[in-house]
């Protein structure tokens, strides 16, 4: 186990110092090399994992006591079971195509930026295996800031780029925001935190959980129990990293990050940290009674994105709003209580979606950064490989039959069904809108005719070392299913998983109406998206009636924030905070205090007159003083 | 002349010695005079420290002015070459002049 721990995390620490540090120095390949071989060797890490996890039950594994105070004890040590392994071989996996890729696709960059790319991936890997191996509430929430770090560090990678003519934001802008707004999220998990050690003293998930049948029932607020309100405030983090409803703004803007970073941490891996973490946490949501408001925030943010992504003309911003929405059918599934049938959406969900942005990257690579699709058109035949892995992921996240979102999204949909049919019905509609929105954008970009031929004259097949990475996960996204989730619970996945989530229902996602009906609508969306969107000219495109125009804004959310939240935050901030608070009682009090030392210093300075007699005369009378006290 | 008197007439002196010393401290200007008076002192301390130890018969006192001397002796070995460089720079070694230090 120990060979396990240093394979995980000390390459990748490895290789974010020397390409952060020295990088600037190196070549272009050399960075590469180290970048991708730190994850090569986190990869051969947690391969490692299987056989002692898959034999039997690991204890944790403790490199070193980190915190000791009073009854508080967090050590930092590492989860071995199949969830953390699971989710490692994910996060490694995934990483270890989307770095071979980013070689290719980042090749643009000069040296500096270059390293510093895979400098800043490598630490967000790094942070990532922290979130899902450590024991812990609190290591858990070291990985989680480290990656909302990599996060802002990785959307504003081009800083210094101002905003592009048509777009709403630019890197840095993006960046800050995301920031905050994950702030928010982790002020939740703090909270979380804090009731947790105040009601079990503890922060270590098998002690926490394992107290938790017997914990307090006295109402802590508002008739509610501490559990309660422990596993909403922790909700409030997943929401937060997982953008859900309504702190789902973030990740849109959040495009504005190179692909490869799109690809790899706003789709596959970061944002699903709040899935992983009310996963992991389930013993505590199943008895605390949260589980409805996850399910219905999850639901809901899976319709609102969807209807989203179906006006976006923007390639990455569709498949933004895709990633909110499919987010949203995990964190209902864990919500409900499928949390197998969550985490088997998260995998396949990583392999289809890194694919689409990869897919996404190609494209906007052979367009030179031109992301709107109202100017692509006919790609089919200019960039073969691309179009036939994006067909696949398109086609898999669709729910095609047998591909590998069909298993994993039908065995959420049928749990619903079984379980609220209200949410297996908004799930369905859901299942319909994810196909159509996909197949409008598929028929868009690649079928038809260019409606910018300037643009896409020079189109061209990406290099190989990008479209490698393409085929190997387009494998994933289409054999995914069948490999790993198997029919019913045949499947290595939930075999595994089985030991984390004890006795979780797997329906077998065959001849089940809920399987019929959601694959049924997914294919009529299918259809739909690609007939309706085939060869449109740009203008029909552009035509939209009221409610495709209210989708097409986004639903005003970001300007309803912006009046609501940041324009009143501002204006405190300068009149009162700054103008009153900082400018007067701060800043007075310091000048009110310089004056008075200067007011003292004016008078005693005339005892200071540099005459070395004086002094001597001073210290005389003192010793007479003195002398005379002692004898009077 | 009795045992008793001759003490009494030492510790005056010393008082003495003493008291001329930082009078000429306080009042003289030349940094030179001013040294020589501060040595006057550390000997009249040590006329005062000889007494007492033959009248109370103990050494303590003796040994103590071995010290004095010895730091005394470097004393004049770092005020005299200050003074010189102060003289060289300066060409003077009146106290009242030297407070450069001062606003």
């Amino acid at each position: 186990m120990n060979l396990t721990i240093i394979l995980l995390f000390l390459p990748l620490l490895l290789g974010a110092l020397l390409n952060g540090i020295v990088g600037a120095k190196f070549k272009k390949s050399v960075s590469a090399l180290i970048g991708v071989g730190a994850i090569a060797a986190a990869f051969v890490g947690a391969l490692t994992m299987m056989p002692a996890v898959n034999g039997g039950t690991v204890d944790d594994q403790a490199v070193w006591t980190w915190i000791s105070a009073g009854g508080l004890t967090v050590e930092a040590a590492f989860k071995f079971d199949s969830l953390s392994m699971i989710m490692a071989l994910i996060v490694t996996g995934v990483s270890l195509l989307i770095h071979i890729y980013a070689a290719g696709y980042m090749s643009h960059e000069d040296q500096r930026g270059f390293s510093r790319f895979f400098a800043y991936l490598n630490l967000f890997v790094f942070s990532m295996l922290i979130l899902v191996m450590g024991n812990s509430f609190l290591l858990m929430f070291v990985g989680w800031e480290g990656v909302g770090l990599c996060s802002y560090l990785l959307i504003g990678f081009w800083y210094d780029r101002e905003r592009k003519e048509g777009d709403s934001t630019w890197p840095a802008e993006a960046a800050k925001k995301a920031f905050i707004v994950n702030r928010i999220g982790d002020f939740g998990f703090l909270i979380g935190m804090f009731i947790l050690i105040a009601t079990f003293g503890s922060l270590n998930f098998d002690a926490v959980f394992a107290a938790a049948p017997d914990a307090p029932d006295a109402p802590l607020f508002w008739g509610q129990t501490p559990l309660w309100w422990a596993c909403l405030a922790l909700f409030l983090g997943a929401v937060g990293k997982s953008a859900q409803i309504p702190l789902y703004i973030w990740l849109p803007d959040a495009m504005q990050g190179p692909t490869p970073v799109s690809a790899l941490i706003h789709a596959a891996t970061m944002v699903t940290a709040g899935v992983y973490m009310v996963a992991r946490s389930h013993v505590l949501f199943d008895l605390s009674g949260v589980g409805a408001i996850v399910a219905w925030v999850g639901i809901a943010t899976a319709l609102f994105a969807a209807t989203m992504a179906i006006a976006s003309f923007d390639f990455k911003g569709v498949l933004a709003y895709s990633t909110i929405s499919q987010l949203g059918y995990m964190i209902a599934a864990v919500g409900m209580g499928a949390y197998a049938a969550g985490t088997a959406h998260l995998m396949t969900h990583a392999f289809f979606k890194a694919l689409l942005f990869l897919a996404a990257g190609s494209v906007l690579h052979a367009l030179h950064d031109v992301g709107d699709i109202r100017r692509m058109g006919g790609l089919r035949s200019k960039m073969p490989i691309t179009f036939w892995t994006f067909a696949a992921a398109a086609f898999a996240i669709s729910g095609f039959p047998l591909l590998s979102g069909f298993f994993s999204k039908d065995a959420i949909l049928v749990y619903a069904y079984e379980h609220n049919t209200a949410i297996f019905a908004v799930g369905a509609v859901v299942a319909g809108l994810t196909a159509f929105y996909m197949f409008r954008l598929f028929s868009i970009v690649f079928m038809g005719e260019s409606r910018d031929a300037d643009l896409t004259e020079h189109a061209h097949e990406s290099p190989l070392v990008m479209t490698i990475p393409l085929i190997a996960l387009a494998a994933l996204s289409v054999v995914g299913g069948v490999a790993f989730l198997g029919f019913g619970e045949s499947g290595p996945f939930y075999h595994a998983l089985e030991k984390v989530f004890h006795g979780e229902h797997h329906a077998a996602p065959f001849f089940n109406p809920a399987m019929l009906i959601s694959t049924a609508l997914g294919l009529v969306g299918i259809g739909a998206g690609y007939a309706m969107y085939r060869g449109k000219s740009a203008e029909a495109l552009q035509r939209a009636n009221a409610l495709v125009q209210l989708w097409r804004n986004k639903y005003w959310v970001d300007e309803l924030y912006d009046r609501a939240v940041v324009r009143p935050l501002k204006w405190l901030s300068r009149s009162a905070l700054w103008r009153v608070i900082d400018k007067g009682l701060i800043d007075g009090a310091v000048n009110v205090s310089g004056a008075l030392m200067n007011a003292v210093g004016s008078i005693l300075r005339f005892t200071q007159n540099g005459m070395i007699q004086t002094y001597a005369a001073v210290i005389f009378a003192g010793a007479v003083l003195l002398v005379l006290i002692r004898l009077l | 002349m009795t045992p008793e008197l001759t003490y009494r007439l030492c510790l005056t002196l010393s008082a003495f010695l003493f008291a001329v010393g930082v009078a000429g401290v306080l009042i003289r200007r030349n940094a030179i005079v001013i040294f020589m008076c501060i040595e006057l002192m550390l000997n009249a301390a040590n006329l005062a420290f000889v007494t007492f130890s033959r009248y109370l018969g103990v050494l303590n006192g003796q040994a103590v002015v071995f010290f004095v001397m010895a730091v005394a002796a470097a004393e004049v070995a770092v005020g005299l070459a200050i003074i010189v460089t102060v003289f060289r720079t300066r060409s003077s070694v009146n106290v009242d002049e030297l407070k450069l230090l001062r606003r």
